[in-house]
């Protein structure tokens, strides 16, 4: 099982504050691994790392089989290239309906051309409407997104990231201000979503991470401190005292 | 000067007849007539109807007598004061009466003799050539005047008319000369004139060479003169005049002018042009031909040349001369600038006169850009400052912020009006400014801006709508013609330092002005608890709000002190400027781009870019000084390339704060 | 910066696969109505009959028209792209100036070879270019050709030049912006700089357009220079109609689909769009390209009608003007941009021009030509800060009500 994205000695500053320091990371494909840390760990500054948000002062990010140097692309050409992302807060384009968030969010050809002469395939809007039933929204794909609920959005952007059909997937934490009903079908969608694919999840629920089942890396002052089953870490002295502030 | 009838000895020699019999008779009884009158009357006719060419056997005749009061007399002369009666000739200076009659006064004792109708004398009218040459004769007295500014007029005087015969002149005065600024100018005088006129070779080459390094324009024009150069040419190299350069034909003179040339010295018949070979054509038009050409083909030049051809064989026109016949003619001569000055010594040590005062003249020159660029830039500080506080402060554009400017500067207008005392009344209108442009300033962000903070780009366009809007009202309220604000007499004046260097004093004030608003903004923003909250809004307005800062409060405060500052910018710009309802929207776009290249949010980034545009557009200026117009778009381009390499301005806020 | 509009209309498209008139059913209206006023107009207008309507009301009517289509393009830009230009007029400007130099330059060679016709022997073209030189930059000062007048006398080139260069302009100017990222009310002040550069550039009398003087005469059209100005009028009338007509239908179709659907998008949210993979700068290069295009088309029909283009047109202000007309008329619907220019081109000429009546209080008169800009300025704050959606948000609620 080879990686597929590799992030070695990454290092960033803001300001002369140590955001990321030296860190490295691996994922493989498929595989799902849920990222732990306390606040202010640079969990989010890792996610803008690797999707071309943020660039780090030093390190190295590297991308599937032919190992392309992701620092050198552009944020939509890293998207491109197969890896999506979720932001924390909800972003669906809230005037729009649900049929066109997935529609924009469908792994066809994004040039301004290509995009002004689209016309739906029987197949794309099959797969839009499988889309919306996988997440859900089956009957409200011609909804404005912004009349959905908290939930529903949440599910419509994870619905947006496997239309763009990424080998990688990174997801910041999804669960955030659910009901438990709400987070059960989430942790169904992700752990749907990562028997093809990669699929990294940021969260701060332990609940959910349990549920998740999946390898756990823990994060804290920018560097991994600990990897390994969630039990495994949980054990972790180290990682027992930043969760418990010493 | 016209050439006169008589030799200028002979005439002279009738003259001083006439006078010495005149002094002859002076024994005799001529009652009514005093010693200059009699002197007078004997050139009668020149006095009274002074002419160029006659007036300086007069002023010689008149100053040989000693006559007491010719001195007063010519400068009466010359002014027009002086008055002749047509009945018995005889001069008068006069007085206005109230009855818009004249009082004669006598020339000599200065009594009143008479008063009479302005019709019953008639007015000695010299034109300027005339009171040139008095001012010239009368100069040699004024230089030993025992009046410094006196003597100081004299020197103008020789200056704006140099003579040769002024050298002795000057040099008496020179050796009377107390005054060391007034002997320091003399004897630049004298280089000036020595250079010029003096007879030897020696002589003049060390009065150009005293003049190297002067950067007065006075000795600049001196040593041009000395090296113009005419352009001429001759069938081989001219050995006998000073060659400045030879020209050769193609490059530094066209072929066709090098021909002209020739042609009209006579050596070579003149060349028919596009106009003259048309003119040809049309005049030997016979039924619908012209040379076997018909008419309707010659509209191309190949055609009308075969017909003009035809002519010439025939006879009828001058001959065509081609660009080979130029050629040939033009290779048997040599095109060559020389100069008028014949004396090649004199020629070499002007060029390196010249050539060494080039330098001091450039850096005099890149000072003196300076000043213009500083005291561009701090107008661009004052009018921009306030709109960079408000936008590093707010995130929003002031449209307004112009009609802020305008507003003080009409305060500025009103205050005049009312106080007419031009130092109080700027003393009054200055913080008169600032108040009304803070009210109004916090009036519109409590009214309009509020209300608008989620929204910056609809602030833009709100903020716009208020400027026509106020704008509009200022024409309404004031007219369209500008209005004047008047600087008082100590602020009107010009600081110079040289003939090439001088910056107006109003411009040194509005530094002043700028320099002290950097101080006070400096001091608000680092030093008060109000810079304190402001700075904290600046950096992260949400978390200044978590400790309790009210940024509703900051907003309006931060808001009404850039305003302010608008309006005492505007009366700085008025003095200097004109007041119209326009200005502020003159200034808008310049500091829009003083702010964006500055950066958001930093007095010092408003301080660099003041500072880098105000240099570029003088920069600019500089290199094409005749368009300004070239300049500014120019600075535009620039400010639209430099933001690719520095989007965030020259002072960037850095790091999340920055609020990308 | 991240711009958030959250407030602005939007039209959610109903239910998939349906015809592009039946989701747009706007656009149906739109066209109808534009069809009736162009025959309403025609019909009683002075060229082809019954002259109820002047021709210079005609004139007034067409250029409103053209000024409805560089609307529509700025609403495109800004209310669907979230780019607010500060500098669209001065492409409309341009395309003005490019036509302009061919019917100045067309027209001066009539009259020139007319009256060199008139010598014993005709002239030659080196001749006629001359005289048409010194004929039209005479008011500069100059007797020399300028050299971007080299084909001035070619119409297919003009017209090419009306699209290319304002499009060429857009291109650079967008490409280097976008590029650095420049964005919000930076991107405003810098499209706005581009603007006022072009304007001082134009007001040199050096750089061959005349200067402050302008291209002037623009209303005699060489070809058809015995043709009444009473039926040319209708006739630019008819195709500013056109040209509006099918902008609409473009602008309408471009902003309907998938693509609409992406430049909405980059309003809302460009970073999440970003992520999503498209190239967010490439599509506002594309926008802003391609609305200048069209802007430079709207003001070749423009000034024909106007009769005469000077850099004045061009300055910054003119641009404002045309964001207040899409902000008032609503940004974000393409008729709302119509509604906005029509409303204040109109109410503009009417009071401005002397048409409404001044109201005397005795101690003291109202006279529009001086309160007009008073009263738009603020009406247009009342505008933005109670009624966002402008008049077109008026629609919204009376649909609102019937539903």
């Amino acid at each position: 099982m080879t990686n597929l994205l590799e992030v070695s000695d990454v290092s960033v500053t803001f300001d002369g504050f140590r955001a990321i320091n030296n860190l490295s990371f691996a994922i493989a494909e498929p595989e799902l691994r849920a990222v732990i840390g306390p606040n202010g760990a640079g969990k989010t500054t890792f996610m803008d790392i690797v999707t071309g948000k943020t660039r780090p002062d030093s390190g190295r990010v590297l991308w599937g089989e032919r190992q392309v140097d992701l620092l050198k692309l552009s944020e939509s050409q890293i998207a491109k290239t197969g890896i999506g992302r979720k932001f924390q807060k909800p972003t669906v384009f809230e005037e729009q309906s649900v049929r066109e968030n997935l529609a924009m969010a469908l792994a066809n050809r994004r040039g301004p051309f290509s995009v002004l002469f689209w016309k739906a395939t029987a197949h794309d809007q099959a797969r839009i409407e499988e889309l919306a039933a996988e997440i859900g929204l089956a009957d409200r794909v011609d909804h404005r997104a912004g009349d959905l609920s908290h939930g529903q959005k949440q599910w419509l952007e994870i619905g947006m990231l496997l239309a763009q059909e990424p080998r990688l997937l990174l997801v910041d934490e999804p669960a955030a201000g659910m009901t438990p009903a709400e987070r059960a079908h989430t942790t169904d969608l992700l752990k749907g979503a990562a028997r093809s694919r990669a699929v990294m999840v940021i969260e701060h629920d332990m609940e959910f991470i349990r549920r998740l089942d999946c390898r756990v890396t823990v994060l804290h002052e920018g560097a991994v401190l600990a990897e390994g089953s969630l039990e495994h870490v949980t054990r972790n002295q180290q990682v027992i005292d930043v969760y418990l502030g010493r | 000067m016209k050439a006169s009838l008589m030799p200028r000895s002979i005439r002279m020699a009738i003259l001083f007849a006439c006078l010495v019999a005149t002094v002859a008779f002076r024994a005799a009884p001529v009652a009514a007539q005093s010693p200059l009158q009699e002197v007078l009357q004997t050139v009668q006719d020149q006095v009274a109807n002074p002419a160029r060419r006659t007036v300086p056997e007069v002023l010689d005749a008149l100053l040989a007598t000693e006559a007491p009061g010719r001195l007063e007399f010519l400068r009466a002369w010359a002014e027009r004061e002086v008055y002749v009666r047509p009945g018995d000739g005889l001069f008068f200076y006069a007085r206005d009466a109230a009855d818009q009659s004249l009082v004669l006064l006598d020339i000599d004792t200065g009594a009143e003799i008479d008063r009479v109708g302005s019709r019953d004398v008639n007015q000695i009218r010299p034109n300027a050539g005339v009171r040139r040459e008095i001012a010239a004769a009368l100069v040699k007295f004024e230089l030993l005047d025992p009046e410094p500014a006196q003597r100081r007029a004299a020197l103008e005087t020789v200056a704006r008319s140099p003579d040769p015969e002024q050298i002795p002149a000057l040099r008496a005065a020179l050796a009377e000369e107390d005054d060391p600024g007034i002997a320091a100018r003399m004897e630049r005088l004298i280089n000036l004139l020595v250079a010029r006129f003096a007879p030897d070779t020696a002589t003049r080459v060390a009065a150009v060479e005293s003049l190297s390094g002067d950067i007065s324009t006075e000795a600049r024009r001196v040593l041009n003169q000395l090296l113009q150069t005419r352009t001429d040419f001759a069938e081989t190299r001219p050995e006998d005049t000073n060659l400045a350069t030879l020209r050769t034909v193609g490059g530094d003179i066209g072929l066709e002018d090098a021909y002209a040339r020739l042609a009209d010295a006579g050596h070579f018949p003149p060349r028919p042009g596009h106009n003259a070979i048309r003119d040809a054509l049309r005049a030997h038009v016979v039924a619908g031909e012209v040379g076997g050409v018909p008419v309707h083909r010659l509209d191309t030049d190949a055609a009308r040349h075969e017909a003009y051809r035809a002519l010439e064989e025939a006879g009828s026109v001058p001959p065509l001369v081609t660009q080979a016949d130029m050629e040939a003619a033009v290779s048997q001569y040599v095109f060559f600038d020389a100069y008028l000055e014949p004396d090649p010594a004199v020629t070499d040590a002007a060029r390196a006169a010249l050539d060494s005062t080039r330098t001091a003249i450039s850096a005099w020159q890149f000072l003196g850009i300076t000043l213009d660029a500083l005291s561009l830039a701090s107008i661009f500080f004052l009018a921009a400052i306030g709109l960079a506080i408000t936008f590093g402060v707010m995130r929003v554009i002031n449209m307004a912020h112009g009609e802020f400017i305008m507003m003080g500067a009409y305060t500025g207008y009103v205050v005049q009006t009312l106080i007419p005392s031009y130092t109080v009344s700027l003393v009054v209108a200055l913080p008169l400014a600032f108040g009304v442009a803070f009210a109004a300033g916090v009036s519109m962000e409590r009214l309009v801006i509020r209300h608008l903070y989620t929204r910056p780009l609809e602030t833009l366009l709100a903020t716009f709508g208020i400027s026509i809007a106020l704008q509009q009202l200022a024409k309404n309220v004031f007219g369209t013609q500008a209005r004047p604000l008047t600087a008082p007499d100590w602020l009107a004046g010009a600081i110079r330092f040289n003939d090439i260097v001088s910056i107006s004093t109003i411009r040194v004030a509005i530094f002043v002005l700028a320099l002290m608003f950097l101080l006070l903004l400096l001091y608000i923003l680092n030093r008060t608890r109000l810079g304190l909250e402001v700075r904290a809004v600046t950096q992260n307005p949400g978390m200044a709000g978590s400790m309790g800062i009210s940024p509703d409060r900051i907003n309006m405060l931060t808001f009404g002190l850039g305003s302010g500052i608008a309006g005492v910018a505007g009366v700085a710009i008025g003095l200097y400027a004109q007041v119209t309802s326009e200005m502020g929207a003159n200034y808008i776009v310049q500091s829009f781009m003083t702010v964006v290249v500055g950066g958001v949010g930093s007095v010092f980034g408003t301080l660099a870019g003041a500072g880098l545009i105000g240099a570029l557009q003088k920069g600019i200026e500089w290199f094409n000084p005749a368009n300004t117009l070239a300049a500014q778009t120019y600075m535009v381009l620039f400010i639209i390339l430099f933001i690719q390499f520095r989007p965030k301005g020259i002072v960037a806020l850095k790091g999340r704060a920055a609020g990308d | 910066m991240t711009m958030q509009l959250s407030e602005d209309p939007q039209a959610v498209a109903p239910a998939p696969r349906r015809t592009f008139l039946y989701e747009n059913p706007s656009v149906l209206w739109f066209m109808a109505c534009l069809g009736l006023f162009t025959l309403i107009v025609s019909v009683l207008s002075e060229g082809m009959g019954t002259g109820l309507i002047s021709t210079s009301l005609v004139k007034i009517l067409g250029m409103t028209l053209c000024l409805c289509l560089i609307a529509i393009a700025m609403d495109v830009v800004w209310g669907y792209c979230g780019i607010l230009s500060l500098g669209h007029f001065a492409f409309f400007g341009i395309g003005g100036y490019a036509i302009g130099m061919w019917l100045m330059y067309a027209r001066t060679e009539i009259v020139v070879r007319g009256n060199l016709a008139a010598g014993t022997i005709p002239p030659t073209e080196a001749e006629v270019a001359e005289a048409v030189a010194a004929q039209i930059f005479g008011v500069v000062g100059s007797s020399e050709l300028p050299l971007i007048w080299t084909f001035a006398g070619s119409l297919p080139f003009q017209l090419a030049m009306v699209v290319l260069v304002p499009g060429l302009l857009a291109l650079v100017f967008g490409w280097l912006a976008f590029r650095s990222r420049v964005t919000g009310v930076y991107l405003s002040i810098l499209t706005q700089a581009m603007t006022l550069a072009l304007s001082l550039y134009l007001f040199q009398n050096d750089t061959g357009l005349r200067g402050n003087n302008g291209l002037s005469g623009l209303q005699n059209i060489p070809g058809a220079l015995d043709v009444p100005q009473s039926v040319l009028s209708v006739w630019f009338f008819w195709a500013s109609a056109a040209a509006l007509g099918a902008g609409y239908l473009f602008f309408a179709w471009v902003v309907s689909g998938k693509f609409g659907s992406v430049i909405r998008a980059i309003r809302d949210n460009k970073t999440r769009v970003r992520f999503l993979g498209y190239n967010v700068e490439g599509y506002k290069l594309f926008v802003f390209t391609l609305t200048a295009v069209i802007s430079g088309i709207a003001g070749a029909l423009y000034y024909p009608q106007a009769g005469i283009i000077n850099p004045a047109e061009i300055a910054p202000i003119a641009s404002i003007y045309l964001a207040v007309w899409v902000a008032i008329g609503g940004r974000g619907r393409l008729y709302g941009a119509v509604i906005g220019a029509v409303t204040v081109s109109l109410l503009s000429s009417w009071l401005t021009g002397g048409g409404a009546p001044n109201i005397d209080f005795g101690f003291y008169r109202i006279v529009w030509t001086d309160w007009w800009l008073v009263l738009l300025g603020l009406g247009f704050v009342l505008v933005t800060l109670f009624f966002p959606k402008g008049i077109g948000g008026l629609f919204d609620y009376l649909v609102r009500k019937k539903e």
